[in-house]
């Protein structure tokens, strides 16, 4: 019987055939740790007896939570990060270059095939490029930091089959929204998500980021696009790698199928206080937000501000809503800037701030005052996440996010 | 003897610690804010040997060990979900506060005097018992070396 994706590199990692199911011991290609978690499995590590990593180039190191640090506790344990740094003769990235999730594949550090691992839940980002990564905790992160491996079950796999062409003003945060909503916020849970389909394969690689991304919002290991010519086009200049196919054999047994016509979908908000509470943006159009962030790993690419900005056109934004956009990287930030795009919006009434994980996760600035309202084009909306635990997170694209910062409601972007 | 903190489904991290307070990594610091803002009681009133009652998908979101971490903290040795996300799963075993599945968590009510009886597999809650799953095989090593750290300094040892 032929293999997925995810039994083919766990295969290839354990040099023995590899099944769903199996628990296995396997090396992985790259670790990461950031400044809210790394210093937890820099601890831990110390506890299981210290000593020296397994291999400092394979560790990725950066600070992208608290940046530039936020409190006196945030500054002391990116000193600690440092100083391990150091010692360990690992690259720190610090906090010049941005969000994990977007600096670990712009800096060529994972490519397809790989088992990467990341104390962050959204590791599972990098399979856009067709690697098997992962989010770990701190205390499996120090195991790995040690010893180069980690215990895996490998996971069943769930197969999207998505065709079609999206909409205008619809796109890849809409389809993966429209999926949290179906599968919901457990159903992939121990699994591994492939998308596959002319959709993904239509779609740019940072669209494919954004989707799997959000593949831990339905409790999946992982999210995998099989990798090609757009993926070799990327990697370019990143990383040395020598191509080869990658994709579930046609006779691999899935857990589940399902599939998608893209043009079917429309705008789609997640709503308060759960990422699978998916609506279309038409049923909670017209409610008033307080503040709009445009940013994050989810969707904080040069995209995703060239999209803002279509919509935004010649106008203003709403002078009742506060507008903060926050590039994912420097690499980002430059490209917005060359094209001209951030006089554009701070003229527009927006707040553009340096690369970080900024109002995402309620840690370093933007929080909301209990009562308050954000529509944010980051991936969770848990009760308190940006703030109080009396205010509430709508997601969505950034396409959404720019029409209702322009009216100061909820807007369907199609409609301005 | 403890008693029971039953919560519902898709109770997430950010709800056991939320982000503001993750530059903290000492346990019972962490379990002084542990659900701030959302059950505040939890922290002033929690005590060894109290139990978490949950329902599906405990623990979902970020993989923050803050969150086992706080719960530990607060002298909580067992959370008895009906299901747990992936991360939270294997960094509660990690940290020594066992996760264990248990699809009749619904019978259970807050504040029921509450008991884990691990090696018969079985919880009791105001003198009813209900059957508990097995923790898998592999994860068992980790549980009967004392956690990851344990296990790992036997491994280094070797
Ligand atoms: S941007 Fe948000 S989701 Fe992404 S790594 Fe930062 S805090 Fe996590």
């Amino acid at each position: 019987m032929g293999q997925t994706i995810a039994e083919k590199i766990f295969s290839a990692h354990c040099k023995k055939e590899c099944r769903a199911g199996d628990v296995v011991m396997a090396p992985v290609d790259g670790a990461m740790i950031h400044d809210i978690t790394g210093p937890l499995a820099i601890n831990v590590m110390k506890e299981m007896g210290g000593g020296k990593v397994f291999d400092p180039k394979k560790i990725i190191m950066l600070f992208d939570h608290q940046i530039p640090a936020d409190s006196i506790s945030a500054a002391e344990n990116h000193v600690m990060m440092r100083k391990f740094a150091q010692e360990q003769g690992i690259h720190n990235y610090d906090i010049k270059e941005g969000v994990c999730h977007q600096v670990v594949p712009e800096k060529g550090r994972v490519k397809p095939g790989d088992i990467i691992v990341g104390s962050d839940s959204h590791t599972c980002a990098y399979g856009a490029l067709g690697a098997f990564s992962t989010g770990i905790g701190s205390t499996d992160m120090a195991y790995v930091m040690k010893f180069g491996e980690l215990y895996f079950r490998i996971p069943d796999t769930i197969r999207i089959d998505a065709n079609g062409k999206f909409q205008n003003r619809v796109g890849p945060k809409d389809l993966i929204l429209t999926m949290v909503g179906d599968i919901g916020a457990d159903g992939a849970t121990y699994r591994a998500l492939e998308f596959c389909g002319r959709a993904f394969r239509d779609m740019d690689i940072p669209g494919r980021m954004t989707c799997a991304n959000m593949a831990i919002e339905m409790g999946a290991k992982a999210g995998i696009v099989p990798p090609d010519k757009k993926t070799r086009d990327y990697l370019k200049g990143r990383c040395d790698y020598t191509p080869f196919d990658l994709e579930s054999d046609g006779d691999a047994a899935f857990f589940e199928e399902r599939s998608y016509d893209v043009a079917e979908i429309s705008p789609k908000i997640a709503v308060p206080h759960n990422v699978d509470n998916v609506v279309d943006v038409s049923e909670v159009a017209g409610k008033h937000i307080d503040q709009v962030f445009i940013g994050s790993c989810t969707n904080g690419r040069y995209e995703d501000f060239v999209e803002a900005a279509e919509v935004l056109g010649d106008r203003k934004f709403s002078d009742d809503v506060r507008v903060i956009m926050v590039p994912a990287s420097r690499d980002e930030y430059m490209k917005v800037l060359k094209a001209g795009l951030i006089e554009k919006f701070v003229d527009a009434g927006a707040l553009f701030e340096a690369p970080c994980c900024g109002p995402c996760m309620g840690g370093a600035f933007g929080l909301l005052a209990p009562g308050e309202v954000s529509l944010s084009t980051s991936n969770r909306n848990f009760r308190g996440r940006q703030g109080s635990t009396a205010s509430f997170v709508y997601l969505s694209s950034p396409s959404t996010a720019a029409a209702s910062a322009i009216s100061g409601v909820i807007t369907d972007p199609r409609e301005v | 003897m403890g008693r029971s903190w039953k919560f519902g489904d898709d109770i997430d991290t950010d709800a056991i610690i939320p982000g503001r307070f993750l530059t903290i990594y000492d346990p019972k610091e962490l379990a002084s804010h542990a659900f701030e803002g959302t059950r505040d009681e939890f922290s002033k009133e929690a005590k060894s040997g109290d139990v978490i009652i949950a329902g599906r998908n405990f623990g979902c979101g970020s993989s923050r060990e803050h969150a086992p971490l706080a719960l530990k903290g607060a002298g909580i040795g067992f959370v008895v979900a009906k299901s747990f996300a992936r991360i939270f799963y294997r960094n509660a075993i990690n940290t020594g506060v066992l996760p264990i599945v248990c699809e009749h968590t619904d019978k259970i009510p807050d504040g029921s005097e509450v008991s884990v009886n691990l090696p018969e597999a079985f919880i009791e809650a105001d003198k009813k018992r209900y059957p508990l799953e097995p923790i898998p095989e592999f994860m068992m090593k980790i549980v009967e070396a004392g956690g990851l750290v344990e296990y790992a300094k036997m491994r280094g040892n070797k």
